[in-house]
């Protein structure tokens, strides 16, 4: 295999991998901080007890998450050097405000907040959680800054063999960002309120710890109505962006290969193995003209015609990118994303009669559910990565002209395979520990006539 | 000053910084199977660096990232060219971090001892490693006219690197015991101050030797870098010093000299290289310097403002951190944390 499909893989593999922590880290830790805050408000033991059973599967995700996510910064220098050298000036910007903004108040406050239940007064402590949830929300910002440049590159110019940066502030008011972050934040904390759902219908359905889990299921139910939606507007709008500044991405994951005036969108569609026309499909006439652009006509453009446009531009080349992947991961993601609301409307309609652990049928739907975000998170990833196929910076870079020259595949292929490894070997083992604590639940609720005697925030 | 200076100095501090705080935290690791007679006495160590080894690690990715920043060229020269040796931090740093996370989350022996060995190989190989990659950044390596290191994995291996990576090994775990006689209390403190009193002649013959290693290895008698002037001198004073401390017992004092250690080590090896930043072996003038590898004057300052306002609250939070946990971790296994 060529260096860059090696490269590719390996991105994907570690950024997809470490994708699997940071939503529930970005979500969990805003609802953990709202329990506390419920426990600080009111005094109750129960809301102690929640915080710090989610606490500690908060603290495990999160440990997965911190050691894989330092692999992602050392990605771009060690298989992406020329990249690195292109856009440095304006991409290694955001990636030291990241860590001088987020990753410090995320590590040091973690820190407080797991040793420091009896040494901080409650409201520092509480506070500290509330700055490790801002941080890592922070940190996701900042990150899309990044990504965004990629995605649509602003405030640059190029000078000598480089792109330089002219207006940071055109950076990080990129239109990009602003339809990305909202539908990220939402969409992790959709990932932390079905995982909240599925556990709590899991301990709801054996009878164990009800009180804990009734309303633990409450706070999830309505996290998760109340954001799904805002995911799917959100994603709306950014399919709307991605109309203008990447026609490509839009005409493959619709899989339209003709330009179309009024555009219909496709439920169902195969392409030939060239990716050059459309072999079966289904259709509903005038609606991607209306998603497109809010109107029942208005043109969309198709595979082929961006094709022969690209070239005019670009010169000679291929700037197809897998359209069967884009296709199907977008309609991964919107399936799952439309099953989350389903299941967000009936389980608030459940909590709202009190009747969580009435309906065992559901109940045991909801912890498979927890799968749910993580599918379409990945999947609407692999939409917006694949989709910038074949550029590392849209209309600006190529990804063959982004890797280190001086890597050999050999090098690439033996790291990409030892990375699989230990990072499968973590994933089983980060699951089974999840699994145990899960099935644990919570402590018992401590005697209240006893002294207070003071308790791990995590198991030692 | 002028800003590429400024950002090669800030730079040089954040590593230093790193190099003093992982230090300890990396010397604990190592000393863990050492130290650690059972289970409850292996929780007090890792206890001792329980709230701190995350933030402290911060720093390396920090200076990674203000690398990037400012200096996309010694970023993407450094990162590609010692590929697999960073390959193998990484590893080490994920076994050490999921180690010292995961140990203390199940009760039985053969998960603990999994993950302390984990934490022990982590922390060893990481050290080494780090020793060995700037003592090549020192030393310089083969680069050629285009940036790109030509050596291969194996020429990163050479003698003075692996003595760099030695030593470090030895001055982390100087710096971890004496941290460890500080911040713990009884058997464990006694003898972490005894094991840090050995290490300490071992420092005292390595040290100078590979300091001298160092002139004969480097540019330094030509004048190429910035003579570090007494530096040096403060480097042995302070190892002497900290030497005459851990005999008389005094934890606190000998610790604020090996980090005094540290810091005048790392500022030595920065002032060599400056105002250079990977030094060729092939071609002086193929040198990458902090003018060839610099970000344009506008994302110069850009940072420097974003650091300006960000670092004072770092520090102080950070310092903060420590003064909350200051206190001695005592062998209570019910307020054992990890």
């Amino acid at each position: 295999m060529d260096p860059v499909t090696l490269a590719r893989w390996q991105f994907g593999m570690t950024a997809t991998y470490h994708w699997i922590f940071v939503p529930l880290t970005m979500g969990l830790s805003v609802l953990v901080a709202l329990m506390q805050t419920l426990y600080v408000a009111t005094g109750q033991e129960i809301y102690r007890r929640m915080t710090k059973f989610w606490g500690k599967l908060f603290v495990v995700n999160f440990t997965l998450g911190v050691v894989t996510g330092i692999v992602m910064e050392f990605q771009f220098g060690m298989n992406w050097s020329a990249y690195a050298r292109f856009v440095g000036d304006i991409f290694g910007a955001p990636l030291a405000i990241e860590a001088l903004l987020a990753f410090f108040i995320e590590s040091t406050f973690l820190g407080l907040w797991i040793f420091g239940w009896d040494r901080l007064p409650p409201r520092i402590h509480l506070a500290s959680i509330w700055l490790v949830a801002l941080a890592s929300n922070i940190s996701a910002l900042w990150i899309l800054i990044a990504n965004s440049f990629m995605q649509n590159p602003v405030g640059y110019a190029i000078r000598g063999d480089r792109a330089e940066m002219t207006d940071f502030f055109a950076l990080i008011l990129n239109p990009n960002v602003w339809v990305q972050f909202p539908h990220v934040v939402t969409g992790a904390l959709a990932t932390a309120a079905f995982f909240i759902l599925g556990i709590s219908a899991y301990h709801l359905l054996r009878g164990s710890h009800t009180e804990v889990f009734r309303r633990s299921f409450r706070i999830g139910a309505a996290t998760a109505l109340l954001v799904v939606p805002l995911i799917i507007l959100s994603g709306h709008a950014q399919a709307q962006f991605k109309a203008q500044t990447q026609p490509m991405k839009l005409a493959a994951l619709e899989g339209l290969f003709e330009t179309e005036n009024p555009a219909s969108f496709s439920l169902f569609t195969i392409g030939d193995r060239a990716g050059q026309r459309e072999i079966f499909s289904i259709r509903i006439p005038y609606l991607l003209s209306l998603l497109a652009h809010n109107q029942l006509t208005g043109e969309v453009k198709g595979i082929n015609d961006l094709q022969a446009e690209y070239e005019r531009v670009h010169g000679p080349g291929d700037y197809v990118p897998p359209a069967w992947v884009i296709y199907w991961s977008f309609r991964t993601m919107v399936g799952a994303g439309f099953l989350m609301l389903v299941l967000a409307v009936y389980a608030v309609f459940l909590t709202l009669g009190e009747m969580e652990d009435r309906r065992p049928r559901f109940l045991r739907l909801l912890p498979y559910a927890i799968g749910l975000p993580y599918l379409a998170g990945i999947a609407g990833w692999l939409v917006a990565e694949v989709g910038r196929w074949p550029w590392a910076v849209q209309g600006v870079l190529r990804l063959a002209d982004a890797v280190s020259p001086n890597v050999p595949a050999a090098a690439v292929l033996a790291t990409l395979i030892g990375f699989t490894v230990l990072y499968g070997v973590l994933l089983i083992v980060g699951i089974a520990l999840l699994l145990r604590f899960v099935r644990a639940g919570p402590e018992e609720p401590a005697a209240p006539a006893t002294a207070p005697v003071p308790s791990p925030a995590v198991a030692g | 000053m002028d800003l590429n200076t400024l950002w090669f100095v800030l730079i040089a501090v954040l590593f230093i910084v790193f190099f003093l705080l992982e230090g300890f935290d990396f010397g604990v690791g190592i000393l863990l199977p050492f130290l650690g007679r059972d289970d409850v006495q292996r929780r007090v160590l890792l206890n001792a660096i329980g709230p701190h080894w995350d933030a402290n690690e911060v720093w390396l990715l920090t200076a990674g990232g203000a690398m990037f920043a400012a200096f996309p060229h010694w970023y993407a020269t450094l990162f590609s060219g010692f590929y697999l040796a960073l390959f193998l931090l990484l590893v080490m740093l994920v076994l050490r971090g999921v180690g010292l996370e995961f140990r203390g989350k199940r009760p039985e022996p053969a998960w603990r001892t999994l993950w302390d060995r984990c934490v022990f190989v982590g922390s060893l190989g990481a050290t080494l490693l780090l020793g060995v990659a700037f003592a090549n950044l020192v030393r310089g390596v083969a680069i050629d006219q285009q940036m790109q290191y030509v050596g291969g994995f194996w020429a990163l291996l050479n003698p003075y690197a692996l003595a760099g990576g030695v030593t470090t090994i030895l001055l982390f775990a100087l710096h971890g015991a004496v941290f460890l006689a500080l911040k713990t209390t009884g058997e464990i403190a006694g003898r972490a101050l005894l094991v840090a009193g050995r290490l300490w002649w071992v420092a005292l013959v390595a040290l100078p030797a590979f300091a001298a290693y160092t002139y004969l290895e480097t540019d330094i008698l030509d004048r190429l870098g910035v003579v570090p002037g007494v530096i040096p001198l403060v480097v042995v004073a302070a190892l002497v010093t900290a030497g005459y401390l851990v005999r008389r017992g005094r934890a606190g004092l000998a610790f604020g000299m090996t980090a005094l250690l540290i810091v005048a080590g790392g500022t030595t090896m920065f002032m060599i290289l400056y105002p250079r930043v990977m030094i060729s072996t092939l071609n002086p003038d193929w040198s990458l310097t902090i003018y060839t590898a610099s970000s344009s004057p506008y994302t110069l300052t850009v940072m420097s403002i974003v650091a300006l306002v960000l670092v004072p609250f770092v520090l102080a939070y950070s310092a903060w951190s420590f003064w909350v946990f200051r206190k001695r971790v005592e062998a209570r296994p019910e307020q054992l944390t990890y």
